[in-house]
């Protein structure tokens, strides 16, 4: 605890810097750190596909066949959790998981003073989950109309306990987002909390005469944190694409 | 102690925390929860993603997918020609197994012909040069026959002169040959 006295808290990593002050119409629409992150991530995603894939050679190179299996993983990922129906949501999942995953990574590579993850924030993960609901919303509206609600009422179940579950379809579809968005949000925050603690022991130990003999430990286990942190990205990364398939799936065939 | 200033950032919630004011030893309140910094992450965030979704959907998703089916229908095409040339293959051995079977049984014709002509031959020879040693059997036995007709006919004459001239020895009697050779014949 004492190490954040030194002026390094576990959460300066999140705070966001203003970089370019900008106001669009009283708006602040300044470019931050978050902002430069997101820019790096496009640039990166955009260009690694688009060269990576420039020869189109029928024998992939290896890293056309890195975006080629990106592009089989996810599209089967739709495939098994939408369907084939599913497909025109393909470039949304694809772009929502690649986007989630680059960030959350972009966020493991450590630049003193630098590093930000930019799914650590929950506005940008609420932002990303109120997306996919809108779209699942929206969708289920225009497919199916009214009967998209039917949703909320589970068939093959007595009528008298209808009163009872429906409130509940409802709630659990309501917390969709919340649990989509803070599962990513909490993920990222907690693990780069972790870390930065346990590296902060490092150099705490390091400063304290004997104590320093203690320090290989914590060093062990940031590096060990660090690995699990690196799989988690991945995984949250997939979790939201999952998510958000199975949640398009209500919208794409409807009731239950 | 980290508590405490951790509850005084919350509690000044309302204060307006530039990003930089962060800096100036002023503890700043949990970074997520900072409302003042969400429109810009929100303009910004619609702004890349919008941006990502375009690219992706126009342009590199389209491609990647393109590649991959064009390998697909190559793999498939290729597939297709394996199996084509493979009955072709089937039916060339398939034709070659007749054509062979077809050879075995023409030489056998052939042999069985070539065999039968020349039997046919043979015999015909055999047959006239059977006939001739025929024909020369019976001529030579025509003229034996002939011989020795003419050689008997010879016998009487001498048989009719002796005759004659043993009777004119014994008796010296003139006998007509012709008396003689009745004489004889009857005897």
């Amino acid at each position: 605890m004492a190490a954040e006295g030194h002026g390094h808290s576990p959460i300066e990593q999140f705070e966001i810097r203003e970089l370019v002050p900008i106001n669009l119409f009283g708006i602040d629409a300044s470019l931050t750190n978050s902002g430069a992150y997101m820019l790096i991530a496009l640039g990166l995603i955009f260009s690694f596909l688009y060269f990576s894939t420039g020869g189109r050679s029928l024998v992939p190179t290896r890293l056309q066949s890195i975006s080629e299996i990106l592009y089989e993983f996810i599209a089967s990922t739709v495939r098994e959790n939408v369907g084939a129906k599913g497909m025109q949501f393909f470039p949304l999942v694809f772009s929502l998981f690649i986007f989630v995953l680059v960030l959350n990574l972009l966020g493991m590579i450590p630049i003193p003073g630098v590093t930000f993850t930019v799914t650590s924030h929950i506005a940008v993960t609420a932002t990303l989950a109120l997306l996919v609901i809108s779209i699942v919303i929206i969708y289920g509206l225009y497919k199916h109309g009214i009967g998209f609600f039917g949703i909320f009422v589970p068939s093959g179940v007595p009528p008298a306990l209808l009163p009872l579950l429906i409130p509940i379809e409802i709630i659990s579809f309501i917390s969709r987002p919340i649990s989509l968005s803070v599962r990513l949000f909490a993920n990222m925050l907690a693990g780069h909390i972790a870390l930065k603690i346990f590296a902060g022991f490092i150099g705490l130990l390091l400063g304290g005469g004997i104590w320093a003999l203690l320090a290989p430990l914590p060093l062990a286990l940031t590096v060990a944190l660090t690995a699990l942190e690196v799989l988690v990205a991945v995984l949250q990364a997939y979790v939201f694409a999952v998510l958000t398939c199975i949640y398009l799936s209500d919208a794409v065939h409807g009731a239950h | 102690m980290a508590e405490s200033t951790h509850k005084e950032a919350v509690a000044g919630k309302h204060e307006v925390h530039t990003s930089t004011g962060a800096h100036g030893g002023e503890q700043p309140q949990f970074p997520p929860f900072n409302t003042d910094t969400y429109s810009s992450q929100l303009v910004w965030l619609t702004l890349t993603f919008t941006l990502l979704y375009v690219l992706m959907s126009r342009l590199v998703l389209p491609r990647i997918g393109e590649v991959i089916d064009e390998r697909r229908e190559r793999i498939r095409r290729d597939l297709d020609t394996a199996e084509r040339l493979k009955s072709d293959t089937d039916n060339a051995l398939a034709e070659y197994e007749k054509a062979l079977s077809d050879a075995r049984s023409n030489a056998g014709a052939i042999a069985r012909e070539t065999r039968d002509k020349l039997d046919a031959r043979v015999s015909k020879r055999q047959a006239a040069v059977d006939a001739e040693i025929h024909d020369r059997i019976a001529d030579a036995e025509k003229r034996i026959q002939a011989t020795r007709t003419k050689a008997l006919a010879s016998v009487d004459e001498i048989a009719t002169d002796v005759a004659g001239a043993v009777v004119k020895k014994l008796i010296d009697a003139d006998v007509s040959p012709a008396d003689i050779r009745s004489a004889l014949s009857k005897g």
